[in-house]
């Protein structure tokens, strides 16, 4: 059998597709990685989001003067397949730069793909510390507030609490186990009295709710520490409900007044909950005013904070690209340390120290208003407020 | 006291919503032996139908005959599935229906997102059950108590259908005896099918009573498909009340496991299911199955050598694939480099699954472990690369040796789970021990070194590593060892009474192929500068399955072919579209109603037909000559 | 082989399944070059006996000696290695491979060259495939696939594999069913010959009386497990119990050779 013949073929045909696509010297290209068929509840309002920058962008007169244009590429949730994205996006479409990725794995893998190919990236969603500290290269910055930011913006609320025995709940996954590893860490430290009476441990997705929910309370817990989001969440709350776990006992929980995964709740949405998230409809400040009036017009819907992080994204990117006039990634990394930039939530800084955004976030309360999940008592929390000190950073990241 | 009996009735609970859906998985595949990878895709339909229904529906009547009228919905796109797709596949190769229901599945699973959106639907919670009953203090949901009653009731109604009605006794006598039933004049073409729906419906009521307690979304099936399989596998293929105790016993298990081990869920089913079959090969209440008796006059086309012609061509196609850095960019030369790679993965499994008859669901674990023999090497022992080329595999093929000692003990579908669950510890392993791999975020930098970086030379080096490895694999195959392998995969009686020791070959088998996939997944290390608990997962070994399936498993370059047309339209489609899933099902669908016995198979039967048109007419008459 | 020590010899083999004694206490020997009859009514034992005889079946109780060595318990890949070849009442074959590779593929066990990885299978033992394919007059098809034979061609080939390990000892379970009555007088002709120029002892079941009587050299009879007569072709004939159990089976066997009937 001829098969080399085919090997040959296959080839081919993979150029063939995979090449093309003429370029114009009066443009600029981003190019764009997310788990678009993964995750399309958080990446479908994130992609509105920056498409609404582009069009921005270029009604501004662009890039100076250029063209931005934004290739996406889906990274069907795997790491490997990001690099081949983004392989992709270098080789063939020549991007001035990479940016996105959701899942922290696969912004790790990119950003170690952007480090060997010396190629710009800014990292969009992913959570993880280590992306800018323990394995951070200077060619990649991130916008969101990690997992510390968050964790610090939490335990500030938490040490608050007259509550002494923690239990905590996480998906059994990098995101979770640091999450949680940060929170104990930094509540310790504020409130050495607190005991941690349980942690609980459900695989990622596939939490089997009515046994964690049991097991939780009994360790009688006075306050609960939850990590998990999506349909988990949505397992949880509803187990939890109806076993009563939450009466009387109260709860910190990441990323939950994000609309992503408080909408889903409607009227099972429990009270009380200290949370971080994004509550639109309460922001009142002229920039937030602008961009929620943008997005409604362009979309008919109301953003979520991937529309913002996605916005905010290719804000800072046109921002970076404009301020370094070229497309070297040297003259790119200059260009973005100390850079600040306008945001809906006010302005951010990229800092010099470990690349990291001061984005911040809302922390508040969970309350149910007409049947539906909202924020109350929220407040803007900025990034800078909530990061180590420059000496204890220097000491995490490694040298370049 | 009472928090244990509690915790009892909720490990009762997770068990009833596993039964329903693991009973239809195990009375279809007992009957058809079709391995319903599209079961789980089912499953999720039944909750998105659900939804729609009770969100229109009002009242209890609306509810319960929404959740009613879901199933039965489901179960009847079920039959049309079974009617158009499957009843043409009937005849195919051993486990070919896996990848027309898994083109099904990719399929569904962008089909609903396009249908109901992307975000998470939280549907009602069910009338007359949405509170809990306080025990000693303790509250039970009261639907928790309706699944606990639900899972006997429904195991009850099996029961009386398969025992008092003549359909149910037909049903079992196929279970036991497909040919026998067929030899008796049943119709089995709408039996198979009629099994098929009940089996459906089953699933759809399985995810649509998840409604009141779960979020319903579009990677639901995924999340159910693989355990429920591993339900089915303890408790013994085709038996229900063997489903019913598994369900029960794994549930439990993780009840009671998390308030010891927290993290137990990750790892639970696969560690019941990896002891059960080594203690009982055929799970807890199986039987062991009569040896599927192959037909005479079998289609299949006696393998041969190439002759000179064809090694000429393919020497001389090589050599093209050779030319491909002086015509193409970095980007096709990585893609190109990424192919080769998968073509020596897949053939590691086709030479396992072709030529051995042995169907591994878990081959990503050694392709994984050469990965990770890599990343060990170069990171903490600082070995060059050529060493770590060479001696990564080599953790794959310990690996082999481990796993495969225990694995060749089984055969058909129990080999297959029996693999699934290795290949599933070894990736709990590589995610849960976060001090040496590094957990879910892997181990990054592990570039090529200075004299393989450039994309055309790494493209040769992967090259010339695919094309030796093929050609090695090929010379086995043709090889003494080759036909013993193959001798046991056609007649396991005939090789032992001419003094094969079977299960040695095997064992040999399964490391040369384990060892082979390590070298696919150490160059795949050095070609990603990265590895991750992904290189080892489930859906890379359904990936390697699909490979071989669709270039043809009864071929012998089928692998490659397979390998070069998927991987290149998944790279292609997943760069073109987000709706690559789709495209992919769509397109995989095609193959299989077209190219029943995969690309090359199909290719290869029309050459041969041509060919020896004279030669089987008198082999034809030779064989009236005998039945006279 | 020295003279005097038995090819086979079988003393107080039992064998029972829950409670049904299946085999009751057999004995017997088997010389080199001759050929041994094993009769018996359905359900008699016949399979069993045979399948503890090649290691399929482990029997309860009793001892086999091949060549001297004792085989009780082993497995058949161990008795097939002392020199004995064995023929299935249903055809056992690779339907996939040609049928010079079948063969080939015992004459590569024979030599303990399974483990070879690179050799191509094609150059090896080809002759002597071919010269063992001719021997049982399949000359002609050693290139088809052995999927396509009729059935008779496959007791045929049967009989070549196991002639590839040459050996001491055939064990054949009903070599000649489902054939034609021209072609099992014929086979059992070829294996008669076989055995006598390369002095094989050959012990079969069968249910055709024809065959049994004119190749037999001496026959056993078991009914229900235990035997009840052996003996020359003429001293089982005259024997009163095994008329009766055949005329009461209504099976006598000349009847059966005047109508011709199938087995």
């Amino acid at each position: 059998m001829r098969r080399r013949t085919m090997l040959a073929a296959g080839l081919g045909l993979a150029v063939a597709g995979l090449a093309g696509a003429a370029r114009a010297e009066d443009v600029i290209k981003i190019g764009e990685i997310n788990s678009y068929s993964l995750l399309p509840a958080f990446t479908e309002p994130y992609r509105k989001g920056w498409q609404l920058a582009v069009e921005e962008v270029n009604a501004a007169g662009g890039i100076n003067g250029k063209k931005l244009v934004v290739v996406s590429k889906d990274d069907s949730g795997k790491p490997a397949d990001a690099q081949t994205a983004a392989n992709e996006l270098v080789s063939s479409e020549n991007v001035a730069m990479l940016a996105g990725t959701f899942l922290s794995n696969i912004g790790l893998a990119v950003s170690d793909f952007a480090n060997q190919k010396k190629v710009f990236f800014l990292a969009a969603e992913p959570l993880t510390d280590a992306i800018t500290w323990s394995k951070g290269n200077k060619y990649t910055f991130r916008l969101r507030p990690s997992n510390y930011m968050q964790a610090a913006m939490l335990v500030e609320e938490a040490a608050k609490l007259p509550a002494k025995r923690w239990a905590t709940i996480a998906p059994n996954y990098e995101y979770g186990q640091s999450a949680v590893a940060v929170f104990k860490k930094l509540l310790s430290e504020k409130r050495p009295d607190i005991q941690w009476v349980d942690e609980q441990w459900p695989p990622q997705g596939k939490i089997d709710a009515g046994p964690v929910v049991q097991a939780v309370a009994a360790a009688n817990p006075e306050a609960i520490l939850n990590v998990t989001f999506g349909a988990d969440l949505v397992k949880l709350v509803r187990e939890g409900n109806t076993r009563g776990l939450f009466k009387d006992r109260k709860v910190v929980s990441f990323l939950t007044g994000e609309p992503e995964y408080l909408d889903p709740l409607k009227e099972e949405t429990p009270e009380g909950w200290i949370v971080t998230g994004y509550p639109w409809y309460s922001i009142k400040t002229p920039e937030h005013d602008a961009f929620l009036k943008a997005y409604q017009a362009k979309y008919n819907d109301y953003p979520r904070l991937g529309s913002i992080v996605g916005y905010q994204t290719i804000k800072s990117a046109a921002a970076i690209l404009a301020k370094a006039g070229s497309t070297d990634a040297d003259k790119l990394i200059a260009a973005a340390e100390g850079l600040s930039v306008p945001s809906p939530f006010g302005e951010i800084t990229f800092r010099k120290i470990d690349h990291q955004s001061t984005l911040g976030a809302f922390v508040g309360k969970t309350a149910l208003k007409d049947g539906k999940g909202i924020m109350v008592d929220s407040v803007y929390r900025k990034g800078s407020d909530y990061l180590p000190s420059d000496a204890e950073v220097a000491k995490l990241r490694p040298k370049d | 006291m009472a928090f244990y009996f509690v915790q009892f009735l909720t490990g009762l609970a997770s068990a009833a919503s596993l039964f329903l859906v693991a009973s239809g998985l195990s009375i279809i595949f007992g009957v058809t032996r079709i391995v319903n990878f599209a079961h789980g895709a089912f499953y999720m339909l039944g909750a998105y139908v659900a939804f729609s229904l009770t969100e229109r529906l009002s009242g209890p009547l609306g509810f319960w005959g929404g959740i009613v009228v879901a199933a039965l919905a489901v179960a009847v796109i079920g039959v049309l599935v079974e009617i158009v797709l499957l009843r043409r596949i009937y005849h195919a190769p051993e486990l070919f229906q896996l990848l027309g229901t898994f083109g099904l599945t990719l399929m569904v699973e962008d089909l609903v997102v396009l249908i109901w959106g992307p975000d998470d639907l939280v549907g009602r919670r069910a009338p007359g059950f949405k509170g809990a009953v306080d025990f000693f203090g303790q509250n039970i949901p009261s639907y928790d108590l309706f699944l606990i009653a639900l899972g006997p009731i429904v195991l009850g109604a099996l029961w009386l259908l398969f025992q008092r009605t003549r359909w149910g006794i037909l049903v079992r006598a196929a279970t036991q005896d497909r040919d026998m039933v067929a030899a008796l004049g049943v119709n089995q073409k709408w039996l198979f099918t009629s099994v098929f729906a009940v089996g459906v419906f089953l699933a759809a009521l399985g995810g649509a009573l998840q409604i009141p307690r779960d979020a319903v979304h579009h990677a639901m099936d995924l999340r159910i498909i693989v355990e429920v399989f591993v339900v089915v596998v303890i408790g013994g293929l085709g038996s229900i009340l063997g489903a019913f105790v598994a369900a029960v016993l794994v549930s439990e298990l993780n009840a009671f496991g998390i308030l010891i081990f927290p993290t137990i869920s990750l790892i639970l089913v696969f560690l019941v299911m990896a002891v059960v079959l080594v203690v009982r090969p055929w799970g807890l209440f199986g039987r062991k199955e009569a040896p599927a008796r192959r037909t005479p006059g079998l289609t299949v086309i006696p393998w041969r050598p190439l002759s000179s012609v064809e090694r000429l061509a393919s020497l001389v196609a090589l050599a093209f694939a050779a030319m491909l850095p002086f015509v193409a960019g970095n980007y096709a030369l990585t893609v190109g480099s990424e192919i080769a790679i998968f073509v020596i993965f897949a053939a590691s499994l086709h030479f396992l699954m072709a030529v051995g008859g042995l169907a591994s669901f878990g081959h990503a674990a050694y392709f994984g472990l050469g990965a990770y023999g890599v990343a060990f090497l170069a990171k903490m022992a600082g070995l060059p690369m050529i060493a770590c080329l060479l001696l990564g595999p080599l953790l794959g093929a310990a690996g082999a040796a481990v796993f495969g000692a225990f694995a060749v003990q089984l055969s058909g579908v129990y080999f297959a789970m029996l693999t699934l669950a290795f290949a599933q510890i070894v990736w709990s392993i590589a995610f849960q021990w976060v001090a040496v791999t590094g957990g879910d975020n892997g181990i990054l930098g592990l570039w090529p070194e200075k004299w393989a970086a450039s994309p055309s030379h790494f493209y040769w080096l992967a090259l010339g590593v695919s094309a030796f490895v093929v050609s090695v694999l090929r010379l086995i195959t043709f090889s003494p060892f080759g036909y013993a392998l193959r001798g046991m995969r056609d007649s396991p009686l005939r090789s032992e009474s001419i003094g094969i020791n079977g299960k040695r070959i095997q064992w040999t088998a399964f490391i040369i192929a384990g060892t082979t996939a390590g070298i696919g997944g150490a160059l795949f290390a050095y070609l990603k500068g990265s590895v991750f608990p992904d290189n080892m997962g489930i859906s890379l070994s359904v990936d390697a399955l699909v490979m071989v399936l669709l270039g043809g498993v009864e071929t012998v370059p089928g692998a490659i072919f397979g390998a070069i047309v998927y991987k290149a339209l998944n790279i292609w489609l997943v760069s073109q579209t987000d709706w690559s899933k789709l495209v992919l099902g769509i397109f995989i669908v095609l193959i299989v109603v077209v190219f029943p016995k995969g690309i090359v198979g199909v290719v290869e039967s029309i050459m041969h037909r041509r060919r020896a048109v004279a030669p089987k007419a008198a082999a034809l008459s030779a064989k009236m000559e005998g039945a006279q | 082989m020295s003279l005097g020590v038995s090819l086979l010899s079988v003393e107080g083999l039992s064998k029972s399944y829950g409670g049904i004694q299946a085999v009751r206490n057999v004995s017997f020997m088997l010389q080199a070059g001759e050929i041994l009859a094993l009769i018996g009514p359905n359900g008699a034992g016949k399979s069993t006996c045979f399948d503890m005889l090649n290691g399929q079946n482990v029997p309860d109780s009793g001892r086999i000696t091949v060549m001297g060595q004792e085989t009780t318990g082993r497995k058949p890949r161990e008795v097939w290695r002392l020199g004995v070849g064995r023929t299935f009442q249903i055809t056992a074959t690779y339907p996939t491979m040609t049928v010079r590779e079948n063969i080939q593929v015992a004459l590569v066990s024979h030599h303990h060259r399974l483990f070879d990885f690179w050799t191509p299978m094609i150059s090896i033992e080809r002759g002597e495939a071919d010269r063992l394919l001719d021997l049982v007059g399949m000359a002609g098809y050693a290139e088809r696939p052995c999927g396509e034979l009729a059935y008779g061609d496959l007791k045929r080939l049967e009989l070549a594999i196991a002639l590839a390990n040459q050996p001491k000892l055939l064990l054949m379970d009903e070599p000649t069913a489902g054939m034609a009555p021209r072609e099992r007088v014929e086979l059992m002709r070829l294996t008669a010959k076989i055995a006598r120029e390369q002095s094989i002892g050959v012990l079969f079941t069968e249910h055709d009386m024809d065959v049994v009587f004119e190749h037999a050299d001496r026959i056993l009879v078991l009914n229900r497990g235990s035997l009840i007569a052996q003996g020359s072709p003429a001293e089982v004939r005259a024997n009163r119990e095994v008329q009766a159990i055949y005329l009461g089976e209504g099976l006598l066997y000349d009847a059966r050779h005047r109508e011709g009937a199938p087995a």
